[in-house]
Formats: structure tokens, sequence, C-alpha cells
């Protein structure tokens, strides 16, 4: 059987240098497609693509990431952001890793791409108007 | 100065629905066209605005009496506590107060979900809400216990009193150590990866009258959605703090009193707010207009973004210790671009204040002016301003 899923590995800066989604395809015969991908100066980074393989394939590969310290994330939670109880503050856009939360400038309207979420949750805490929540 | 225009004037025209009202922001693009004379002649007030999270901020509440009589001593709103020490049965609810078994930051950061600013964020809904209390008991007032709901249109009297909103300026936040940090300037992340700023600019209120040259005891405003007026001037009120040469400070400042009746609030700006880590707040919403007097007035309302500047300061070790000092000062116009630089380094910028509010209220303010529903107050008395030696001092523990 075949799986498909959407996951955001998690890796700092010791991983940084290795090549792991390679492994991924070439160890473990996984299609690997690449979504979005950020390391910052402190070398620390996320990784969301979405995997596709053999049951077995995958378990491998998930158990290999995990022995290399990489934490990897089913991106099956999702983040849902309620307009209506939005103050348009902005707070949340200094904070979300991928901009999936931004503010549009000038108008300095708040606005939220669902598809460029990772469900990191720091907005989910982080809002004071409680204007973001996560769903399972 | 030379005054052009007096408040009857304006009134006058108000009345007739003639006034010329423009908010803070387009008139800086009017006189810059027109130059400073014609405006002055031709505009009549200016509409400001300001939308963002005021901890000085409450509520006073006279309830009732119960059948028998209740000398209140302690009154709780949905569990969170308000301040019954005055007569029998009013009561003040602050904002930032907790329900007694908040757990606050014993697992930290706590999520402080729920406060006196949540409590008066529902009254406005028209939400029912639990009052419950207790007291001693006494011939007069025999009563020991109370429970029951109330809605605000059950409310003898619901006053929001705020000691102290409407900040003219802020520090920007920002955190140098090397672990994440949650204060009321929000979630600052370690080595200054984010910083948070807290103010209108440009449409700020207290930014475009710096010298509270018409923003006095009573001046008429926008409060909460609905009407208010100025008390007096805020806690904490500053005006010596350093100024550019336009007069606009480069700290915190002027601060206002203001107050208006709950009753005729709305919810849309008035909001319970939770800062993680830190509290619970009130996002308050006030507008205040400014008549165009006289040149130097209109002046003062010109002030852009790039005119206006914050410290950056480091809430990570100097702000907490009480330390002075700051990083270096950053303009408006650059905390609205998304990015600052702070000691060399791009650090991404977040804010507490909506700005899309308090372009909706100054704007909200224009329409109640232009539709002759407003009309200006003359203050009855100026707030004390760099002419008096008003400063706050810091607490010496003896
Ligand atoms: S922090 Fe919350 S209220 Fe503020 S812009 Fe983000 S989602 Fe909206
Ligand atoms: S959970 Fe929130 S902060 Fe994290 S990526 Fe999604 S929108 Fe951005």
């Amino acid at each position: 059987m075949t799986v498909c899923k959407k996951v955001v590995l998690r890796f700092d800066s010791k991983i940084v240098e290795k090549p792991i989604i390679y492994s991924l395809i070439k160890d473990y015969g996984l299609i690997t497609n690449i979504l979005k991908a950020e390391i910052n100066p402190h070398k620390e980074g996320y990784l969301v693509m979405e995997v596709t393989g053999e049951n077995q394939q995958y378990a491998e590969g998930v158990e290999y990431l995990n022995s290399i310290g990489v934490s990897i994330d089913a991106l099956d939670e999702k983040v849902t952001w309620i307009e209506e109880k939005c103050m348009q503050c902005g707070l949340c856009t200094g904070l979300c890793p991928t901009h999936a939360l931004k503010m549009n400038r000038p108008s300095m309207n708040v606005t939220f791409e669902g598809e460029k979420c990772i469900v990191c949750e720091i907005c989910v805490k982080s809002c004071p108007a409680k204007a973001v929540e996560l769903h399972f | 100065m030379a005054l052009i225009k007096t408040y009857e004037e304006i009134n006058e025209k108000i009345k007739k629905g003639k006034a010329v009202v423009v908010t803070a922001e387009e008139i800086i693009d009017i006189a810059k066209e027109e130059g400073i004379k014609k405006t002055t002649e031709k505009v009549d007030v200016v509409t400001t605005g300001t939308f963002g999270p005021m901890c000085s901020s409450g509520a006073f509440f006279n309830f009732g009496h119960s059948k028998p009589k209740m000398k209140m001593q302690k009154v709780w709103l949905n569990g969170v506590p308000a301040y019954a020490g005055i007569a029998a049965v009013d009561a003040y609810i602050g904002v930032t107060e907790l329900p007694e078994d908040d757990p606050c930051n014993k697992v930290h950061p706590g999520s402080f979900n729920y406060g006196g600013g949540h409590v008066i964020e529902d009254l406005v809904s028209g939400k029912p809400v639990k009052l419950e209390a207790t007291a001693y008991g006494t011939d007069c007032y025999p009563r020991k216990k109370l429970e029951t709901t109330i809605t605000i249109d059950d409310l003898n009297y619901a006053l929001l009193f705020n000691p102290r909103n409407s900040y003219q300026n802020y520090n920007v936040g920002i955190n140098t150590t090397n672990k994440t940090i949650y204060t009321y300037m929000g979630v600052l992340r370690p080595n200054m990866s984010n910083a948070n700023y807290s103010s209108a600019g440009q449409l700020s209120p207290l930014m475009n009258d710096p010298y509270y040259r018409t923003i006095g005891i009573g001046t008429k405003i926008f409060l909460g959605g609905g009407i208010g007026y100025v008390a007096w001037h805020g806690t904490q009120h500053s005006p010596l703090e350093e100024r550019t040469e336009k007069g606009v400070p480069t700290g915190g400042a002027g601060t206002l009193a203001l107050m208006g009746d709950l009753k005729q609030m709305v919810p849309e700006f008035l909001r319970g707010v939770s800062l993680i880590g830190y509290g619970a707040s009130l996002a308050v919403g006030v507008g205040i207009p400014i008549p165009i007097l006289s040149e130097e007035i209109l002046e003062y309302t010109l002030v852009k973004d790039e005119d206006i500047f914050a410290p950056v300061v480091d809430y990570g070790t100097a702000y907490p210790n009480g330390e002075p000092g700051n990083l270096g000062l950053v303009s408006y116009a650059q905390l609205k671009t998304g990015k600052i630089e702070v000691q060399g380094k791009e650090v991404r910028t977040g804010s507490l204040s909506s700005y899309p509010k308090a372009r909706q209220i100054a704007q909200t303010l224009k329409d109640w002016i232009m539709n002759g529903k407003f009309l200006l107050t003359q203050p009855v008395q100026n707030l004390p301003s760099v002419e008096d030696d008003i400063r706050i001092k810091p607490l010496v523990i003896k």
C-alpha cells in the first residue's frame, strides 16, 4: 500500500549539512515534493513536504529521520483564522514563520493563506483576540 | 497663536452640515497640495484614531439593591473580582483583573483566557454575566450572600473609566537574551528575532496635538464605539519627555484619563484580550477630533509616520531591571514596513495596536461630525504640558 502525506520536518544546526532528502529518495525509495523550506541564520530550519511511497518504506524513512534527530509531524492538524474575531493588529504577522498570516502594506490589513501554514501554532498561542484556532 | 476660527464657528458649520472634516491621514496630502494657509481656512476638523490594548481601563457599576439589602463587600463578575470598597452596591472592575483560580503563570507561559476586559466585552455584547457578592451584614444591609445573573440593561449605571489610555508614543519591544520572553509587548523571541510596537503613529490622537493645545478636560471623543470625554490627564502623563524639533515625543509622554457611558459602546471597539505569559486586558478604540483653530494647530496634525520615532527597548534585560537606555530610535514608517534594523541586524516587526481599526475610528468620527451628530467641546481646562513641571518618579524602596 502506498501512502501520501504532508509532513513538517524540523531540525537544528547539526543536521543542516546532511543530505536528508537525498537519503529519503535513494535509500528509502520515497518520492518527495518540497512545498516549503526555510533555514534561519542560526541554521535551524523546517521543511514542509509531501512524501509518497510504500508503507514500509515510509515507516523506515521516518525512523531514519528520528534517529538523526529530525522531528517529523504530520500536517493533519489545521489552523483556522476567524476573520470576524481578528482585530487586525498584526502581532502574529511578526511571528508567523511562513508568512501565512501576513500584513498587507500599505493597507495594513491582515490576511491568512492556509496553504502556507505549517501549523507551528505560534499564532494560536499568541493571538490576543483568540482569532486563530487549531482543529484536528 | 493667531486664532482664525473658534469652537462656536466650527460647531455652527457642523450643525448646518457644512463643516469640512478629514482624517489625520487625509490632511497630510491636502496640506501638501493647498498649503498651510489655505488648508487652515478650509478644513475645520481633523479626526484621529487608535485601537489597542490599554491596561489601565475599567468600569464602575451600580447594581441596584436586592431585597433584603446588602452592602456588597466582595463582588465577582463571571468569577472575576471587582473592587467593592466603595458605596453599598457600587463596584469597579479593572480590565487586568483575573479570576482567583486562574493558574496565572504557574505553568509558564500562562494563557490568561478570561479577565476583567472580557467581562466588559461580554456586558457590552449584551451577554448575561454571573454576579456574586458576599458581605458581613449590617443592621441596614443585612444580606450576606447573593448570586444572580445580570445583563448590561439590568445595571443602573455602567461607566467606562480608564485612568490611562491613548499613550502619546510607546516603546518598541525587543529581546536580546537567548530565551523567548512573554511580555505585555507580546511574544519576543530570542536574539532580537522580532520587535513589537504599539501605536497608530500618524493617526494617533496625541501625536496630532503634541502639546495638548486642543485636547483637554471635557473634550468630547469617540470611545469604545460610543461617545466619551477626556476626564483628566492620565496616570504617568509625562509631557517633559524628549521631543523632536516638531514637538513629537520620542518616548511615552502624554496619556489621557477617559470616560463614557458603557451602555452606548459596542464590542467591536472594546475587546477583551489575552496576552500570553502576561495577563488579560482590554483593547480600546479611541478617536479624538482636533479643531483647526490656527495654522499652528494644523501644522501639528500634518505629522507623518516618518517624523515619529520610538525607542527600541530591550525587554529581556534593561526594561525589567529598570535600567535606562535603548537600542536606538526607529520611525513608524520603518516599523510599518515589517522590518527594522537594530544594531545592524534586520528584525521583523509586529504590532499590538491595529492600524486598520484606527483608520476606521477616525473615519467613523469624521462621518459623525459631517452628519451633524457630533459637536465639538472646548476643554474646560488644558492638560499639563511642557510648561508644567510634572514628571514621573520611580518608586524608591526605603
Ligand atoms: S494576532 Fe490575532 S488579532 Fe492580531 S492580526 Fe493576528 S490573528 Fe488578528
Ligand atoms: S500556525 Fe500560525 S504562525 Fe504557524 S505557520 Fe500557521 S499561520 Fe503561521
